[in-house]
């Protein structure tokens, strides 16, 4: 494959080309172009920042090790976005299951929480930003957290990363239909959560 | 479950968007180091005061007389051609292995080695096997290595060796007995680092000025090289110096298993 198909293999940067070409001189531009991405979705997995900047960290050192396993011509035909997210879960989900916190499921129709009992980290990279949103992006953060961890895990690479269905397909190992599925069912579950969450709000207001 | 307008949508979907963050600025560089496409570094205590080690996820990559950082930095970007930059200290367990190392034991530690020849790790290598407080000849170490003739690029390779004080280089000497020169700072170092393993080099010199090169045990009937632990064994009653010209095979000593004194003189 050359620059052109690569390109038009989903490819724009060329990226894959200079990681087949020269793995050390390209990785570095691998990480910087990754690294938000990676970093983000082991975050809203996992709901802690530190856990997730390990992880993500991890992730990119087992890519590193696995291109520098893999010929030239394999590298070409990664999907750079679909194999790094792949990587990235598969860790997520060890860690969460050493971890195994305390999540109330919110699709059980019964009983909720006001507020998943999972602790989800203050968001410390945005410390610009008003009081406000700081506590809206944590009321979000803490209801994808209380998600089950399929839907959790569609609509994160879905609506917080932007993944395309034929990418998660591939990051997932789930057809595009149940995945849309998924992503559909995730959003229900959350819009319940957040009008439940609302609604406790305002009787504690009055209360 | 309530109906639910386009608008509604697009809030939940902008407020999920809202969730991507940008990665903590630690994140690319500890993962650089992790791969080994980057260097750490920080100071550590010797024999000679403080060095520089450097460090990556491959291993142990520099050790340098400390001095001043920024030239450390700008010379080892040039000579290794990769980013290093200072930590607060070295990595617990990294910091354990040096010192079990320097106190000679032998465990395995990481070495990044990485863009170097095959014979300057086979140096290398055979110099890591050299005991603390003991030395071996340049000749040894070439004989050993199965390159006899190459003695002045073992010396060489010894020069560049960019982990001294892990990589033992100062344990190998001239073979008439003189100290040799030293990367890390000159022979005064050499014999100060020595000094702390226990071993005198003036005395070496002094039996290398004698005329003596091996010393024998005639309870045994074997020889060593005059550091070997061995050696230090032999009481004076039995200590037989055998000097150049001697031939201790006809003088009925065998070689000791340990020291090897023979690969010295296989070389010669």
């Amino acid at each position: 494959m050359d620059i052109d198909s690569a390109v038009a293999a989903g490819d724009p940067t060329g990226l894959t080309v200079a990681l087949a070409r020269d793995l050390d001189g390209a990785f570095e531009r691998l990480v910087l172009s990754q690294q938000d991405r990676l970093y983000s979705i082991a975050l809203r997995m996992l709901g802690d920042a530190r856990d997730a900047e390990e992880v993500a960290q991890d992730a990119l050192v087992r890519a590193y090790r696995a291109l520098a396993s893999y010929d030239g011509q394999r590298i070409l035909e990664l999907q750079l976005r679909p194999w790094l997210t792949t990587i990235l879960l598969n860790l997520c989900r060890n860690r969460a299951r050493r971890r195994a916190p305390v999540t109330l499921p919110l699709d059980g129709g019964g009983e909720l929480d006001l507020q998943p009992p999972v602790l989800v980290a203050a968001d410390r990279h945005s410390p610009h930003d008003s009081a406000l949103r700081r506590e809206s992006t944590r009321r979000w953060a803490s209801l994808i957290a209380g998600l089950p961890a399929r839907y959790r895990a569609a609509i994160v690479l879905r609506h917080v990363d932007g993944l395309s269905y034929a990418e998660m397909s591939i990051a997932l190992g789930r057809p595009e239909g149940t995945l849309k599925a998924q992503v559909h069912r995730g959003l229900a579950l959350l819009r319940a959560a957040l009008e439940r969450a609302e609604a406790t709000d305002r009787r504690e207001m009055t209360a | 479950m309530t109906s639910r307008t386009a608008t509604d949508v697009a809030d939940l979907e902008a407020a999920l968007a809202g969730l991507r963050v940008r990665a903590p600025s630690t994140l690319a560089a500890t993962t650089l180091v992790a791969v080994g496409l980057a260097d750490e570094y920080a100071t550590m205590p010797s024999p000679i005061g403080p060095v520089f080690v450097a460090w990556n996820g491959r291993g142990v990559s520099t050790v340098a007389v400390a001095g001043d950082p920024a030239r450390f930095e700008s010379a080892f970007r040039s000579q290794v051609g990769r980013p290093i930059r200072p930590a607060t200290a070295i990595p617990p367990r990294l910091e354990r292995a040096l010192a079990r190392r320097l106190v000679g034991d032998r465990a395995p530690i990481a070495l990044d080695l990485r863009n170097r020849t095959e014979f300057e790790r086979d140096v290398w290598s055979k110099a890591l096997e050299i005991p603390r407080g003991e030395v071996r000849p340049y000749r040894w170490v070439a004989a050993e290595i199965g390159r006899p003739k190459a003695v002045r690029a073992v010396g060489s390779a010894l020069g560049h060796n960019p982990i001294p004080l892990v990589i033992p280089c100062h344990r190998v000497v001239r073979s008439d007995g003189l100290i040799g020169e030293y990367s890390l700072g000159g022979p005064s170092n050499k014999r100060t680092i020595l000094a702390a393993e226990g071993l005198d080099h003036d005395e070496l010199e002094r039996l290398a000025r004698a005329g003596v090169r091996f010393l024998a045990s005639d309870m045994t009937g074997i020889y060593c090289l005059p550091s070997c632990h061995n050696a230090r064994r032999i009481t004076d009653a039995h200590r037989v110096p055998l000097r150049s010209g001697t031939d201790p095979e006809a003088a009925g000593f065998r070689a000791c298993r340990a020291c090897r004194p023979d690969a010295a003189l296989r070389a010669a």
